[in-house]
C-alpha cells in the first residue's frame, strides 16, 4: 500500500531549481533512501513531501489525501500525530533534559506526565542512551543528541517518519549502530521512513533508493 | 587496466594503426602508465586472433609498413555486451571502472557512460545490502570486520563513481576534443 506519493514536486528558490517535478513514492512500512549530493534538493523534497514547506507545483498525498493544500495548523497536527520530522540538526529544546525532550510530543498530544516519561524512557533505552536521560542537550555528545533526537521523533509511533541525515556521516561504528537502531525501530513499529543520506553506506540500509541530482529524480536509480 | 577493451574502445572510431592506437590510448588516459609498442602489438594479435578486429588495409608512407584494423562484427558485440555489464563488486577493482567509464565515452557517447555507472551503482547498492545483512547477524567480531572491510571499499568506489557521474561531461571533452 503506498503511504506517501509526490508528484511532479517542484520547488524554485528565486533562480535555482531546487526540485524539479520529483515523482516519490514510498509504501507503507517501506525505508526509502533519497540521495544526492549536496545542493541536489535532499532537504527540499522532505521538506515539501512532509507539509512543512508548500511547492510551488505539483501534489503530495498521504495515506489517501491531499497533504499540500491542507492549512499550516492540519499539516502541523499530522506532523504531530502521524508523521515524524527528524531535521537535519536535530532541534532538541535546550532547557529541557532528554526524557522531557522525548516526551514532550507525548504531552502535547494530552498524555499523562507518568506514561510519556515512561514511554520517553524505552525509547532513549532502544537508542542506548537511557543513561544520559536527565542531561540537558548542551551536556550530550553530536552522537547522543542525534539519538535523543530520533527518539523524540518514533516517540509518537508515526506511521511515517522523515530522517535529514540522521546519522551525519557512517564513520564510526556508533553511528553504525544508530541507523541499525533507527531500522530496527522502524520495522518493528511497521513505521515507514525516508531517509536522507548523501552517504551509500547509509543508504544501503533501506529497502530502495532514489537518486536525486540537480533536483530530478534520476531514473535508473530504483533499486 | 584492461588494454584489450580500451584498444576495442578506440577502434571503436574507425580504423587506426599500432601507433596511432599507442598515442590514443595515452592521450584519454593521461593517468595511466604509456602503453608500449610491445603490448600493443601483442592486444593487436590477440584481438585478430579472437576474430575481434581485422586488417583496414595498409600503407607505407616511410620506413616499415603499417596496417591499420577496424571492428569486426562480433568486436563490436564483445564490445557493446562488456559496456552493459557491470562489474562485479569486490574489494580492489582498481581502474576497471575508470577503464570502462572511458571506453563508454570512447566508443559511444556521455549517456552510455551515465547508465553503466548508474547500473554500477546499483549492483554496489545490492551488494552492500547482503554485507550489511552479514554484519548484522555475524556471530563474531572477525566475521563482522571482514564485511566491514568489503563495506568500507565498496563506499569508496561509490563516493567515485558519483562524483565522476557529476563529471562526464567534463571527463568527455577532455577524451574526445
Ligand atoms: N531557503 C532557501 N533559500 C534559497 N535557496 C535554497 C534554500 N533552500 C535550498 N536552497 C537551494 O536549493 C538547492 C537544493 O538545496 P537542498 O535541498 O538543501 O539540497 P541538499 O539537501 O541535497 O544538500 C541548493 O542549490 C540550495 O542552495
Ligand atoms: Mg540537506
Amino acid at each position: 500500500m503506498t503511504l506517501l506519493t509526490g508528484r511532479a514536486v517542484t520547488k524554485q528558490y528565486g533562480r535555482t531549481a531546487a526540485l524539479a517535478e520529483a515523482d516519490v513514492e514510498v509504501a507503507a512500512g517501506e525505508i526509502l533512501a533519497v540521495t544526492g549530493p549536496s545542493g541536489s534538493g535532499k532537504s527540499t523534497l522532505l521538506l515539501c513531501l512532509s507539509g512543512i514547506v508548500t511547492p510551488d507545483s505539483g501534489e503530495v498525498w498521504f495515506a489517501g489525501a491531499r497533504l499540500d493544500d491542507r492549512g499550516e495548523a492540519a499539516r502541523a497536527v499530522l506532523r504531530r500525530t502521524e508523521i515524524g520530522v527528524l531535521l537535519q540538526h536535530g532541534q532538541l529544546v535546550p532547557e529541557l533534559t532528554a526524557v522531557e525532550n522525548v516526551a514532550l510530543p507525548l504531552l502535547l498530544g494530552g498524555a499523562t506526565r507518568g506514561s510519556a516519561a515512561r514511554s520517553a524512557e524505552q525509547w532513549l533505552d532502544r537508542f542506548g542512551v537511557a543513561g544520559e536521560a536527565a542531561k540537558r542537550p548542551g551536556e550530550l555528545s553530536g552522537g547522543q543528541q542525534q539519538r535523543v533526537a530520533l527518539a523524540r521523533a518514533l516517540v509518537t509511533g508515526p506511521r511515517l517518519l522523515f530522517a535529514d541525515e540522521p546519522t551525519g556521516s557512517l564513520d564510526s561504528v556508533a553511528g553504525e549502530s544508530v541507523l541499525a537502531a533507527l531500522v530496527s525501530a522502524a520495522k518493528d513499529n511497521a513505521t515507514a521512513v525516508l531517509l536522507i543520506t548523501h552517504d551509500a553506506t547509509v543508504a544501503a540500509y533501506a529497502d530502495r533508493e532514489v537518486h536525486l541530482r540537480d533536483g530530478r529524480v534520476l531514473s535508473g536509480v530504483t533499486a | 587496466m584492461s588494454t584489450r577493451h580500451l584498444l576495442l574502445g578506440l577502434l571503436a572510431r574507425g580504423p587506426q594503426h599500432g601507433y596511432e592506437l599507442k598515442r590514443a590510448h595515452d592521450d584519454a588516459l593521461p593517468s595511466a602508465k604509456p602503453l608500449a609498442f610491445g603490448q600493443v602489438y601483442a592486444t593487436i594479435g590477440r584481438l585478430e586472433r579472437d576474430g575481434l578486429i581485422e586488417p583496414a588495409g595498409s600503407d607505407r608512407v616511410a620506413g616499415p609498413e603499417r596496417v591499420s584494423y577496424q571492428l569486426t562484427h562480433s568486436g563490436r558485440t564483445t564490445l557493446a555486451e562488456w559496456l552493459d555489464a557491470v562489474e562485479t563488486p569486490a574489494p580492489h577493482l582498481g581502474g576497471a571502472l575508470l577503464e570502462k567509464v572511458v571506453v563508454a565515452l570512447l566508443a559511444a557517447d556521455r549517456d552510455t557512460a551515465t547508465r553503466y555507472l548508474v547500473q554500477q551503482r546499483a549492483a554496489h547498492m545490492a551488494r552492500m545490502r547482503e554485507l550489511i545483512q552479514v554484519r548484522q547477524t555475524a556471530t563474531s567480531v572477525s566475521e563482522a570486520a571482514a564485511a566491514d572491510y568489503t563495506i568500507t571499499h565498496l563506499d569508496a568506489d561509490l563516493r567515485w563513481m558519483q562524483q565522476t557521474a557529476a563529471r562526464v561531461d567534463a571527463l568527455e571533452k577532455e577524451i574526445r576534443p
